[in-house]
């Protein structure tokens, strides 16, 4: 459902992400691990259509993200890595405005907030003001944006940062759940997200895929421990992200 | 479709902070007090508001429209916001029209709720209501032309207060270039400035203003004024465009 073929991006002469391929396909969670700079989030905002790329071809289930982006973009649900909201609204009028941003109206509207609102457990704070939410809440509100049309494909970044330990429980957990029926890619620094939530997962460094393979087979590369084989592949200093 | 989610979000944002409310009371106010001060309102006793009362908007509006709008894209630079809209399927152009009819609504209401002025004159006089919606006109004109200039501005950064001096320091350029104390000490220096004087009232805002309000406006002028307005509009959507490359 995702395809990505030599994807690369350059910010000046500095290649970000460099000739990056993958794929993630129906009921498949990919995990997108690597140190801070790696390139996790540039590759996903060339992936979800909001940066341009410098070289390469995206298709979103068979659609090109860089010739046809409108209706490509109709396919993904995307959690930015800041989790971003406009702060003014309530959590409902914000579900409601990404709602009718996706193009549904009237009662389909009404049930795919009250659904995200239910999926994201957001009930006891939906009429709050986005504003005076506590982290752990706006990045479930945001993450619930990106559930509204139900999409085929979700893209999100750092979905577990700045969570308690119990909401990162939760969040693994419906990822897994959405992962059954979806193709999920998600990144991460956190190593046991792989073994909790991936049924697939690539490590990234310097813009470059420096592994790939089932949790299994990594932690069977690294000697048994994912911890060695991350150590491993990826640099230690990367430049300043 | 789109262009009025994203317009209806803008206005609503706009009256659930203070925004609005203090944009509508202090432009009320400081109008008002300089209609009756400088524009010695009492004593012309002028029926048509125009040289008492319009004639300072633009010199408010230069402060107060970027003041007002300096968050429209800084702000969604800042919280990150832009990369929602950026990755939903919608065109850019109808984010960028549908917040910046979202605050002409803005001014719009502004200008309208200054109508105890019109009030008074009434009570005054016998005012002719064609020459005032002309000095409405004029006045909305401008503030759109200050809109777009803000909109450009504060697609460039993500920091409001730049947005805000860099917006109030092109509006005040445009609006005293042409403004009648400044050309007339232009005029003084002597005749060789005859082409000078008139190239900055034909750049400046008032001789524009001026034209609309006493309801005589040129299609030169509303071609100059729109011009201002489509290009500062195309060049926000360059700049969001190639900001992201
Ligand atoms: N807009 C940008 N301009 C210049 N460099 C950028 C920009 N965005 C990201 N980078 C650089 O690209 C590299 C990868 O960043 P990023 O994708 O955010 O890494 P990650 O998400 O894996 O931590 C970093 O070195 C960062 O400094
Ligand atoms: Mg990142």
């Amino acid at each position: 459902m995702i395809e990505v073929t030599g994807l690369t991006k350059r910010f000046g002469p500095k290649a970000a992400v460099d000739d990056l391929s993958f794929s993630v396909k129906k009921g498949e969670v990919l995990g997108f691990l690597g140190p801070n700079g790696a390139g996790k989030s540039t590759t996903m905002r060339m992936v979800t259509g909001f940066l341009p790329v410098t070289a390469g071809e995206i298709s979103i289930c068979d659609i090109s993200m860089i010739n046809n982006p409108q209706e490509a973009k109709r396919k993904i649900g995307y959690l930015p890595e800041s989790a971003p909201l406009y702060n003014d609204m309530s959590v409902q009028g914000f579900l409601k405005f990404c709602a009718s941003m996706r193009g549904l109206t009237g009662s389909a509207r009404r049930e795919a907030v009250a659904k995200s609102i239910e999926t994201c457990f957001l009930e006891s704070v939906y009429r709050q003001s986005v504003g005076t939410l506590s982290k752990g809440y706006r990045h479930r509100t945001c993450l619930a944006q990106s559930l509204l049309h139900d999409p085929e494909v979700l893209v999100l970044d750092e979905p577990t940062d700045g969570l308690d330990p119990n909401q990162k429980l939760e969040v693994r957990k419906l990822i897994k759940n959405l992962g059954k029926e979806k193709a999920i890619l998600f990144s991460t620094h956190i190593l046991e997200e792989v073994t909790a939530a991936c049924t697939r997962a690539v490590i990234v460094d310097q813009g470059i895929i420096v592994a790939d393979g089932t949790p299994k087979e990594l932690e069977a590369q690294g000697g048994g421990s994912l911890y060695d084989l991350f150590h491993k592949v990826t640099t230690f200093e990367t430049p300043a992200a | 479709m789109n262009m009025l989610t994203i317009f209806k979000r803008e206005l609503t944002s706009y009256f659930t902070q203070p925004t609005a409310y203090a944009i509508v009371i202090v432009f009320g106010f400081l109008s008002s007090l300089l209609a009756f001060t400088l524009g010695q309102f009492w004593n012309v006793a002028d029926a048509s508001l125009n040289g008492s009362f319009f004639v300072y908007h633009p010199l408010l509006l230069m402060i107060l429209v970027p003041a007002v709008s300096m968050r429209q894209w800084a702000d969604e630079h800042y919280t990150g916001t832009i990369e929602l809209l950026g990755t939903y399927p919608i065109k850019l152009r109808s984010a960028i029209i549908g917040k910046f009819l979202a605050s002409a609504v803005v001014w719009a209401l502004a200008l309208a709720l200054t109508f105890p002025m019109i009030l008074t004159v009434n009570y005054l006089g016998d005012p002719d209501p064609w020459t005032i919606f002309s000095g409405y006109l004029g006045s909305f004109l401008v503030c759109l032309t200050f809109l777009a200039i803000t909109t450009l501005v504060s697609s460039f950064t993500r920091d409001q207060v730049v947005a805000l001096i860099v917006s109030v320091a092109i509006c005040c350029l445009l609006t005293m270039i042409g403004w009648e104390p400044v050309i007339n000490e232009v005029r003084r220096t002597g005749p060789e400035t005859k082409e000078a004087v008139e190239l900055m009232t034909r750049v400046g805002i008032f001789s524009h203003f001026f034209d609309a309000t006493l309801g005589r406006i040129s299609y030169a002028s509303l071609i100059y004024l729109g011009g201002i307005i489509s290009v500062c509009l195309l060049g926000t959507n360059l700049a969001l465009k190639s900001q992201r490359a």
